[in-house]
C-alpha cells in the first residue's frame, strides 16, 4: 500500500474517486443514514429533552432494562463459570462434544422461539410447572415479568459464556499444570493461581457483552415482560410507536438506548475479543485436581444441570413443534407466505451487508486507512433495531415516504445490523490477503475483477460464507424490525410465532417455531457451505 | 441533498410495495380488531353479507385492537390503503376526527338506539356495550362488590386487564377510574398493580389468558357471560355490577379521507346500520345493536346498567396523552 512514493499527478483526486468511488459512496451513505436517522430522533423529540429523567416512566424503563441486563449478565456468568470449570476438568466423557455443540445453538437460535420453548417448558400449562405441581410446589404466574426474562435470557447467555471461558481456561500451557501438579495443589489454589488468571479477561468481556444484548433486548422481554413495569427500552420503543403513536416519546426512548448502548460499545471496544472458534475437543490435561471422587460428583451433576437447563427447551421445541398441529400449520397459506417474505427479506439484508462490507473494506485498503473504514461499518453495532428503526421512520416520514415500504425497511435494517458482523468476520481475512498479494499483483498488473476471481476470491470465499450465513440466520429470526414495520399481510415467522403466542395458540406457535428453526439452521448451513465451500474439518 | 437522498432511499426500499392487479372486482380495505375478524366474531358472517350485494370484495386487516388502529392509521398517514376503520370508540373520535385522516359519513343517524343522541360528523356507531370485570362464579367466592371494593379488596383474586395504549377496553378502564377517582386515580392504580397478573395489548388476550385461568377477574363486557350461557350453555360466569356505575363504550367506524374505494367505504356504513349487520352483533361481538334486530336480543342479555359513565370525547382528546403518561408512571413504579 506504498502510495507515498506515487506522483501526485493534477488528476490525483478524480482518479481517487473514480477508483474508489463505490467504497467512499458506501460510507457516505451509511454516515447520512445513520446521522440522518440520529438528527430525525433529536428533532422529533420534546425540546425540554433536558429534563427527561423527570419523566418517571422513563426513568424506570432506563432503571429496569438496566437492571435486569446486569442480572443477566451476572447471573450467566455466575452459572457459566463452575460449569466451564468442570467441563475443563473432565476433559473426556460420552456427549460431551454433543454438548458443546448443543451450547453453540442458541446463537443462531431465533430470540421469539426461545420465548415459545420457555413458555412451553415453564410456562402454566408446560410440564415444568405440572411437574413442581405435582410435587405441591406453585409456580403461580411467575413467568412474567423479571423471573421470566431472566430464565430466557441465561439460556442464550450462559452457554456462550461457558463456551468462552472453557477455551480460556483450555489455553492454560501445559507447563502450568505441571508445575501444580509437582507442587501437588488443590482445587483453591489451582482456581485462584491458575485458573483465574487466564478467566479474568475474558469474564470482564463476556460480562460486558451479555450486558449489552440483553440491554437491547427485545423478543424476550416484549413478551414475558408483561406490562409497563417490565419493559425494556426497545420494547418501550415498540409501544410507543405502535401502540400510542407518540413520536416524541419513542425519540427520546430510542436516543437513550443509543447513547447508552454508544457508551458501552465504547467502553468494550478494547475488551472484545473474537467469538471463541475453538471448541474445546477433548484436549486431556494433566490437572491435579481431578482425582477426587467428590469433585468427580459436583463436577457430573453441574455438566447434567447445564445440559439440561440449555437441553430441555430445545427439546420442547422438537417435541411440541412435531405434534399433529404441524399439519394445519403446513397447509396454511399464510404460513408459506411468511416463509416467503422471510427468505426475501433475509436475501436482500444478506446482499446489504455483504455488498456493503466487501466494498467498505475495499474502499479502506484502496484509500489506505481500514481503520476508519471499518468504523464506519461497525457503527450499526452502537444502534438497535428498533431505535433505529424509529429514526428511519421519523426520517423516511420527514422525507414523504410511507409505510408501504415496510418489508423494505425491514430488509434496509436487518442488513445494517448485519454489515458489523460481516466486517468482523471478512476484515481480518481480507486485509491479511492484501498483505500477502498486493505487490505481487501489483507487479502482474492483477486488478479488479479478474483480482477478485484469481486472488481475493478464493482466500475470502469462507470467511464471506460464514457471514452471509450469519446475516441471513440473524434476518429470519428478527422479530424487531419486523414487529416495527410488518402488518398481518407481510409477517414474517417470527411475527407468526408472536401472535400465536399472545393468542395463547401454542399448539401453532410450537409448529411455527419448529419449523422456524429448521429453515435458520438449514439456510444457515446451505449458504456457508454453497458460498463458503465444503466443509474441510 | 436532501431530494437526492430521498430518491436512493425510496429506490432501496420500495423494491418492496406491489401494486393491486386490474381486472378484478374492487376490494373494500377495512381495519378492524382482531377480535372482529375471528372465526367466531362477526367478520365471516358480514363479509359474506355484504360481498352479497356490493359487487366487491370484502378485505379485513386486523391489528390487535381498537387503539392500534388509530396509531396505525396515523402511522400510515394519508397513504393508507384502509377504506373503512371499523373498531374506534367514542374514546377515540375526537382525537380520530382531529387528524384529518376521516371524512365526514353525510349520514342520517336520528333512527340509532343509543344511550345519548348521535352527533358525530365523522363516525357512524355501529354497537355498544358496559365495561365490567369478569369472573367465574365456581372459582371466586367472594366476588367484588364495588369498584372501590375491587381496589381495596384481598390480594388472592388476580386480575387481568388491557393496555389503555394498545386497546379500547383498556383505555375504557382508565377512564373509568378516572371518572370516578379524578386526582385520586393514580393512588388507586398504584393500590391495584400487585394484583394486576399482566397487561394484554388486546381485549381478546386477555380474555384467552381469562379462560386458560391464569387469572380470576377479566376486563371484559356486562354482555360476556350471555356468550358463555348461549354457546357454552355455561352459567357460572358472571360480571360484576358495579355501584358507581359501568362505563359506557360506543364503537364505531369511519370513511378515511384518502379512501381508494370512497363510494364502496360509504354504501359499508350505510350497510352497517342496516338489520343484515346489526342482527349478527349481539351473538358474535357480544355487544348491544344499534338497530333494533330480528326476533328482539337473546333472552341471556342483560339488561342495561342502573348507572352507566362516559368522559365527553372532547375531554378525553385533550387529557389521554396526560393520563395515559399518569398511567404508565403509577403502573411502572
Amino acid at each position: 500500500m506504498a502510495r507515498g512514493d506515487e506522483r501526485i499527478a493534477p488528476s490525483f483526486v478524480l482518479r481517487v474517486w473514480l477508483n474508489d468511488m463505490p467504497g467512499v459512496a458506501v460510507a457516505s451513505f451509511l454516515l447520512l443514514l445513520l446521522g440522518g436517522a440520529l438528527a430525525a430522533l433529536i428533532a422529533a423529540a420534546p425540546p425540554d429533552i433536558a429534563n427527561i429523567f423527570a419523566d418517571l416512566y422513563l426513568r424506570h424503563v432506563l432503571l429496569f432494562t438496566t437492571l435486569q441486563a446486569a442480572l443477566s449478565a451476572l447471573i450467566s456468568v455466575a452459572l457459566a463459570l463452575p460449569v466451564a470449570r468442570a467441563l475443563a476438568r473432565r476433559g473426556r466423557f460420552p456427549g460431551r462434544t454433543l454438548l458443546l455443540r448443543l451450547f453453540g445453538l442458541p446463537m443462531v437460535m431465533p430470540a421469539i422461539v426461545a420465548v415459545f420453548a420457555i413458555v412451553a417448558l415453564y410456562g402454566e400449562s408446560g410440564w415444568l410447572h405440572w411437574l413442581l405441581a405435582k410435587m405441591g410446589l406453585s409456580t403461580g404466574g411467575f413467568l412474567y415479568g423479571l423471573s421470566g426474562i431472566l430464565i430466557a435470557h441465561v439460556f442464550f447467555n450462559m452457554p456462550f459464556a461457558a463456551r468462552a471461558f472453557l477455551a480460556a481456561l483450555e489455553a492454560v500451557p501445559g507447563e502450568s499444570w505441571r508445575l501444580a501438579s509437582q507442587l501437588g495443589m488443590a482445587s483453591g489454589p489451582v482456581f485462584r493461581l491458575i485458573e483465574w488468571p487466564a478467566l479474568r479477561g475474558t469474564v470482564a468481556s463476556v460480562a460486558g457483552l451479555v450486558f449489552m444484548l440483553c440491554f437491547a433486548s427485545f423478543a424476550i422481554t416484549l413478551t414475558l415482560g408483561g406490562g409497563p413495569a417490565w419493559a425494556s427500552l426497545e420494547a418501550a420503543i415498540y409501544q410507543a410507536l405502535r401502540y400510542d403513536f407518540d413520536l416524541g416519546r419513542a425519540a427520546v426512548l430510542a436516543l437513550v438506548q443509543l447513547a447508552v448502548s454508544g457508551a458501552l460499545l465504547l467502553a468494550l471496544h478494547r475488551l472484545l475479543l473474537p467469538a471463541p472458534v475453538s471448541l474445546g475437543l477433548g484436549r486431556a490435561m494433566a490437572r491435579p485436581d481431578v482425582a477426587g471422587r467428590g469433585g468427580a460428583i459436583v463436577d457430573g451433576v453441574l455438566i447434567a444441570l447445564a445440559g439440561l437447563y440449555v437441553g430441555l427447551p430445545m427439546l420442547s421445541v422438537a417435541i411440541a413443534g412435531s405434534s399433529a398441529a404441524m399439519v394445519p400449520v403446513l397447509g396454511a397459506a399464510a404460513t408459506w407466505k411468511a416463509v416467503g417474505i422471510g427468505l426475501g427479506v433475509a436475501a436482500a439484508a444478506t446482499m446489504l451487508a455483504i455488498g456493503g462490507a466487501l466494498l467498505l473494506i475495499a474502499g479502506g485498503q484502496r484509500l489506505a486507512c481500514p481503520g476508519a473504514f471499518q468504523f464506519i461499518g461497525s457503527l450499526p453495532l452502537a444502534a438497535s433495531p428498533l431505535a433505529l428503526g424509529a429514526g428511519l421512520f421519523v426520517l423516511l416520514t420527514r422525507l414523504g415516504g410511507s409505510l408501504e415500504m415496510g418489508l423494505g425497511l425491514v430488509a434496509l435494517i436487518n442488513g445494517l445490523m448485519g454489515m458489523p458482523y460481516v466486517m468482523r468476520v471478512v476484515a481480518p481475512a481480507a486485509r491479511e490477503a492484501a498483505e500477502r498479494h498486493d505487490r505481487l499483483c501489483a507487479s502482474l498488473d492483477i486488478r479488479g475483477w479478474n483480482r477478485w476471481r484469481l486472488i481475493d476470491g478464493p482466500l475470502l470465499r469462507r470467511p464471506v460464507g460464514l457471514a452471509m450465513a450469519l446475516v441471513a440466520a440473524l434476518s429470519l429470526g428478527d422479530l424487531g424490525a419486523i414487529a416495527l414495520f410488518g402488518t398481518p399481510e407481510t409477517a414474517t415467522l417470527p411475527l407468526l410465532i408472536y401472535q400465536q403466542l399472545a393468542a395463547y395458540r401454542l399448539d401453532a406457535a410450537a409448529a411455527t417455531s419448529l419449523l422456524l428453526v429448521v429453515l435458520t439452521f438449514g439456510c444457515f448451513i446451505l449458504i456457508e457451505r454453497l458460498v463458503g465451500g465444503p466443509a474441510h474439518d | 441533498m436532501q431530494r437526492f437522498f430521498a430518491t436512493i432511499l425510496f429506490s432501496i426500499i420500495g423494491l418492496a410495495s406491489a401494486d393491486a392487479q386490474a381486472g378484478d372486482p374492487p376490494v373494500l380495505t377495512v381495519y378492524t380488531y382482531s377480535s372482529f375478524v375471528s372465526d367466531w366474531g362477526p367478520g365471516p358472517a358480514i363479509k359474506k353479507a355484504f360481498e352479497a350485494e356490493c359487487a366487491c370484495k370484502l378485505n379485513f386487516v386486523a391489528t390487535e385492537d381498537g387503539v392500534v388502529l388509530l396509531s396505525r392509521l396515523r402511522l400510515e398517514g394519508a397513504s393508507s390503503p384502509a377504506d373503512v376503520v371499523l373498531g374506534l370508540d367514542t374514546n377515540l373520535t375526537a382525537e380520530a376526527a382531529a387528524t384529518g385522516l376521516f371524512a365526514p359519513h353525510g349520514m342520517d343517524l336520528g333512527a340509532l338506539q343509543l344511550p345519548f343522541a348521535w352527533r358525530d360528523a365523522d363516525f357512524v356507531p355501529y354497537d355498544f356495550g358496559y365495561f365490567a370485570f369478569v369472573y367465574d362464579s365456581t372459582k371466586v367466592k367472594n366476588p367484588p362488590r364495588s369498584l372501590a371494593d375491587l381496589v381495596g379488596g384481598s390480594t388472592g383474586d388476580k386480575i387481568l386487564i388491557e393496555d389503555p395504549r394498545s386497546s379500547t377496553p383498556g383505555l375504557g378502564l382508565l377512564l373509568w377510574i378516572k371518572q370516578v377517582y379524578g386526582d385520586q386515580a393514580p393512588t388507586v392504580w398504584r393500590k391495584l398493580k400487585p394484583r394486576i397478573l399482566t397487561v394484554s395489548k388486546s381485549w381478546d388476550e386477555a380474555y384467552g389468558l381469562f379462560l386458560k385461568g391464569e387469572a380470576s377477574l377479566v376486563l371484559s363486557y356486562t354482555t360476556s357471560p350471555a356468550y358463555h350461557i348461549i354457546e357454552e350453555k355455561k352459567t357460572q360466569y358472571a360480571a360484576a355490577d358495579f355501584p358507581e356505575g359501568q362505563y359506557l363504550q360506543v364503537e364505531v367506524a369511519g370513511v378515511t379521507a384518502h379512501a381508494p374505494h370512497p363510494e364502496l367505504a360509504h354504501k359499508f356504513l350505510a350497510f352497517m346500520v342496516t338489520s343484515k349487520f346489526q342482527n349478527v352483533i349481539p351473538t358474535t361481538n357480544w355487544m348491544f345493536p344499534v338497530a333494533p334486530v330480528t326476533g328482539g336480543l337473546p333472552s341471556a342479555f342483560p339488561s342495561l346498567p342502573k348507572k352507566s359513565l362516559m368522559i365527553a370525547p372532547e375531554d378525553v382528546a385533550a387529557h389521554r396523552k396526560a393520563w395515559v403518561d399518569e398511567w404508565l408512571a403509577a403502573m411502572s413504579e
